[in-house]
């Protein structure tokens, strides 16, 4: 092995913490051998964060290798939030959906939690994909060095936040985070840091995020871009607001495409300090205007069997949505049922969010004005509600462009969601 | 016949009809249905990508740029293998991404009884000139013979 190693990751490698620390050591030495990593470098944030939140049979080889980190009393120290819960009672399921959740697809669920309170979760509250927002309390500091994985967690981090964290699958998050080390590549370099795609977004109004995101994903794949033309509709500011949109773009540019990291003109950390010496030499250009979004969202392929239903379910909040977005979205839900003239919504929605934003969202006087709507509330993960033949067949919608990847559900623009469930007509 | 050398991710040989991706190969997309609902040929469930979608995946030679999308895609590639619904080998023409290295290497060191060789750099000119069924033999110093 090439890396060079301190003598004490040398001897875990060489067996002193036993063989299945030896074999940790081993998987992360080579996982940053693939990538020119010369040394490890220390994990600094408080806490780490994982992906693998859901108590899937299919995913039994990575429990039992779990229960091996277990046994063998080498566990990290560091606590966790993780991924949002599969299951929520709230949701609505048919009964048969029920079934197929309880007895054929979460059959782990219960054990698999208990063996991520063993492994170091922060809290019961800990399950959410937006575990940076204050209501959850895993946020990194600038330039902390992270062992996350998460796509839209570990873009948020090294973009909004400027922590550094490469895109790590899950186990190696774990297993980052119990050495105490990561292999030194990609986005934990000041090189790899660097844009080679500038963006110039040159659109008429406020670009929606979910699918400006998913745009420059489909563009530029994994490397980074520096962003020009969106500080015009955000400021220069990282308020609520601006943070809100970047998580679902950042969200959107991660599942579509593989974006790690994106820099933001006069907005974002390292796009402040250090501005245009960010860009590569002989960086690509993407230009987007408002016929290259109408174009990418055109090309969208409908996955339902009858592209005209009626759509039975809409889901917004994925990623999770933050307080501000919640108290927006409670507003426009208000504002599309006195233009349609209805009381309630007319498609059962559901808007996710973490435990702890949800907790605080119910001390305002949105929460009730929400619940008035007919709107659903929910800590679930959307995506893993939809991961089955059964909801497969149902004509969900939604505003999410992660939850348009990676199931059959319809995507919209917030605007189209909101006139849809409040019973508007889309002009 | 043509010839291509890449470098080594996971060591092994296999010979086996290629399967040609021209995009990402977004790995929880493509696999979770068929790791959870029974599918052993695991059928590609990747609706944007029109190459793979519905192609069966276990056991053939998957060639393509690099993997995408969600950050579970190593530890689902990893799952793929200890249940025997991996390809016979992956090639990839670009240099490879984390998720799909992790995935690889988590098999190769905590999988015993599975050999997935996984090929990276192959040139852009490898998946130019590889066709679907077209017989892929890996060998074991990272050498890569297309065969019409």
């Amino acid at each position: 092995m090439s890396m060079i190693l301190n003598e004490e990751e040398q001897a875990i490698l060489d067996g002193a913490k036993g063989e299945t620390m030896a074999k940790v050591m081993e998987t992360l030495v080579r996982y940053g051998e693939v990538f020119g990593a010369t040394r490890m470098v220390p994990v600094t944030s408080e806490y780490n964060h994982l992906v693998t939140s859901f108590g899937l049979k299919a995913m039994t080889a990575v429990y039992e290798l779990m229960d091996k980190i277990l046994e063998a009393g080498v566990a990290s120290k560091q606590k966790f939030t993780v991924d949002p819960r599969p299951l929520d009672k709230n949701v609505p399921a048919n009964f048969l959906q029920s079934v197929v959740f309880k007895l054929f697809m979460y059959t782990k669920q219960d054990s698999y939690e208990k063996q991520l309170e063993r492994l170091g979760l922060l809290s019961d509250k800990g399950f959410s994909c937006t575990c940076y927002m204050d209501e959850v309390g895993n946020k990194p500091k600038y330039g902390d060095v992270l062992s996350w994985a998460e796509s839209s967690a570990v873009v948020y981090a090294n973009s909004v936040i400027g922590a550094r964290c490469n895109r790590n699958s899950g186990i190696i998050d774990l297993m980052g985070s119990i050495v105490g080390y990561v292999p030194e590549f990609g986005l934990l370099t000041d090189e790899g840091r660097r844009a080679s795609w500038v963006v110039r977004v040159n659109t008429t109004k406020k670009p929606e995020a979910q699918l400006l995101g998913s745009a420059i994903g489909m563009k530029v794949m994994e490397d980074v871009p520096y962003i020009y033309g969106l500080d015009k509709w955000l400021g220069e500011n990282l308020d609520d607001a601006a943070c809100t949109y970047l998580k679902d773009f950042g969200a959107a540019t991660a599942s579509n495409g593989a974006v790690g990291l994106y820099h933001i003109h006069n907005l974002t950390p390292e796009a402040r300090k250090m501005g245009e010496s960010l860009i590569l030499e002989g960086a690509q250009e993407y230009v987007i205007d408002d016929a290259e979004l109408a174009r990418v969202k055109a090309e969208y392929p409908v996955m339902w069997k009858n592209p005209d239903a009626t759509p039975k379910l809409c889901f917004m909040g994925c990623p999770h949505m933050s307080l501000e977005q919640l108290k927006t979205m409670t507003v426009r839900v208000e504002r599309g049922l006195e233009a349609s003239g209805k009381k309630k919504v007319v498609i059962p929605t559901v808007f996710t969010a973490a435990p702890g934003v949800l907790e605080e969202f119910e001390k305002t006087e949105y929460a009730e004005r929400l619940r008035a709507t007919g709107v659903i509330t929910s800590y679930i993960c959307p995506l893993m509600y939809m991961n089955n033949p059964l909801c497969k067949k149902m004509p969900v919608i939604t505003s999410s462009n992660k939850l348009r990847t990676y199931t059959t559900a319809r995507y919209y623009t917030e605007d189209e969601i909101i006139t849809q469930i409040t019973g508007g007509t889309i002009k | 016949m043509m010839t291509f050398k890449g470098r080594i991710i996971a060591p092994g040989t296999v010979t086996a009809k290629a399967l040609v991706s021209h995009g990402g190969l977004n790995t929880l997309a493509s696999f979770q249905a068929a790791l959870q609902f029974g599918d052993k040929e695991a059928k590609c469930g990747d609706q944007n990508n029109p190459d793979l979608f519905g192609q069966k995946m276990a056991g053939a030679a998957l060639c393509l740029p690099q993997t995408i999308g969600s950050t579970t895609g190593g530890l689902v590639l990893y799952c793929a293998c200890a249940m025997h619904r991996q390809p016979a080998c992956m090639l990839f023409s670009k240099p490879i991404d984390s998720l799909a290295a992790a995935g690889a290497i988590l098999a190769d060191v905590w999988v015993d009884d599975i050999a997935m060789p996984v090929i990276d750099s192959l040139g852009d000119e490898f998946l130019e000139y590889v066709k679907n069924g077209m017989t892929i033999t890996v060998k074991d110093d990272g050498t890569v013979e297309v065969e019409e």
